[in-house]
């Protein structure tokens, strides 16, 4: 196993997921948004469901070990303050979210559907992400 | 609020699937699987971090025609949008992701799956724009984006 092998089978798992969930269709994810009008839960199982493998994994297994099978460590990030730039991107990211109904994995797994507004939307999606790296870097330099 | 027994299973075993998904990845490489972390970090490559990110996006695409093989009742048959509301809904997707360090996979599942403060916080002002936004956009201004 090395690097590209588990990442190229933890995407292909994750699509599948995503697809099989209801992720990577836009009218769901807005429908499970939308709260004061016809709310659908459903998708609240698809965060309760990989958040609990996940807490397991991370609880249980993750202790077991200590290092990973590729690699020589686990790269946990540690960082526990809250700060503008987590808050006010979480809520900028939500706001795309409800707009759309779609976020960065089902926009990237429904690209090969061809459809146009999945292609509008990820492009968009990619330009946001070179923004925010041409406004990190004026950042630093200024 | 009604919603067929098999719209609720089917949710639960894609939610199961990528909660194997993303542990496979931190237990295997030890790594957050956060989507937006891992595509934003090709932009621009960096050289010798982007084989890995570059497989995770060919894993994601692979599965999406997988599921349209197999299961293309995946994909809507169409998404009644403007051109607009896409361009703006995915720029502040793309810059919101960056600057907050996360979305839904990052914060809301690895985050959340190992009770990080940042991601829970995270996850809730995510959630709360993206309910206020649908608010709007579906009962005051009536219409989709």
């Amino acid at each position: 196993m090395t690097h590209r092998s588990v990442s190229f089978i933890t995407g292909l798992l994750f699509a599948l997921g995503l697809g099989v969930s209801g992720m990577t269709q836009p009218e769901k994810v807005i429908g499970f948004l939308d709260v004061t009008g016809a709310w659908d839960p459903s998708l609240t199982l698809v965060m309760g469901g990989a958040v609990f493998v996940y807490l397991f994994v991370f609880r249980v297994v993750l202790p077991r070990r200590d290092r990973p099978v590729v690699g020589d460590r686990f790269g946990i990030p540690s960082r526990r303050d809250i700060d503008a730039p987590l808050v006010v991107g979480a809520a900028l990211f939500g706001a795309g979210w409800g707009l759309a109904g779609f976020c960065p994995g089902p926009a990237l797994t429904s690209v090969v559907t061809g459809m146009t507004p999945v292609l509008i939307f990820t492009a968009a999606m990619l330009a946001g992400m070179g923004l925010h790296t041409l406004y990190k870097k004026l950042r630093e330099g200024a | 609020m009604n919603v067929p027994t098999s719209d609720l299973l089917a949710a639960l075993a894609g939610g199961l699937t990528i909660g194997v998904a993303t542990s496979f990845m931190l237990i295997f490489s030890g790594r957050i699987a956060g989507i937006s972390g891992i595509i934003g970090g090709l932009i621009p490559p960096q050289s010798g971090d982007s084989d890995w990110r570059l497989t995770f996006l060919l894993g994601l695409l692979v599965g999406g025609f997988a599921l349209r093989l197999v299961y293309p009742a995946a994909f809507p048959a169409e998404i009644p949008a403007s051109t607009l509301g896409l361009v703006v809904a995915g720029l502040l997707v793309g810059f919101g992701t960056r600057l907050g360090n996360g979305c839904t996979s990052g914060h809301g599942v690895c985050g959340i799956g190992r009770t990080s403060r940042r991601s829970l916080v995270a996850t809730m002002v995510f959630l709360a724009t993206g309910m206020i936004t649908v608010y709007f956009t579906h009962h005051v201004f009536g219409g989709a984006a």
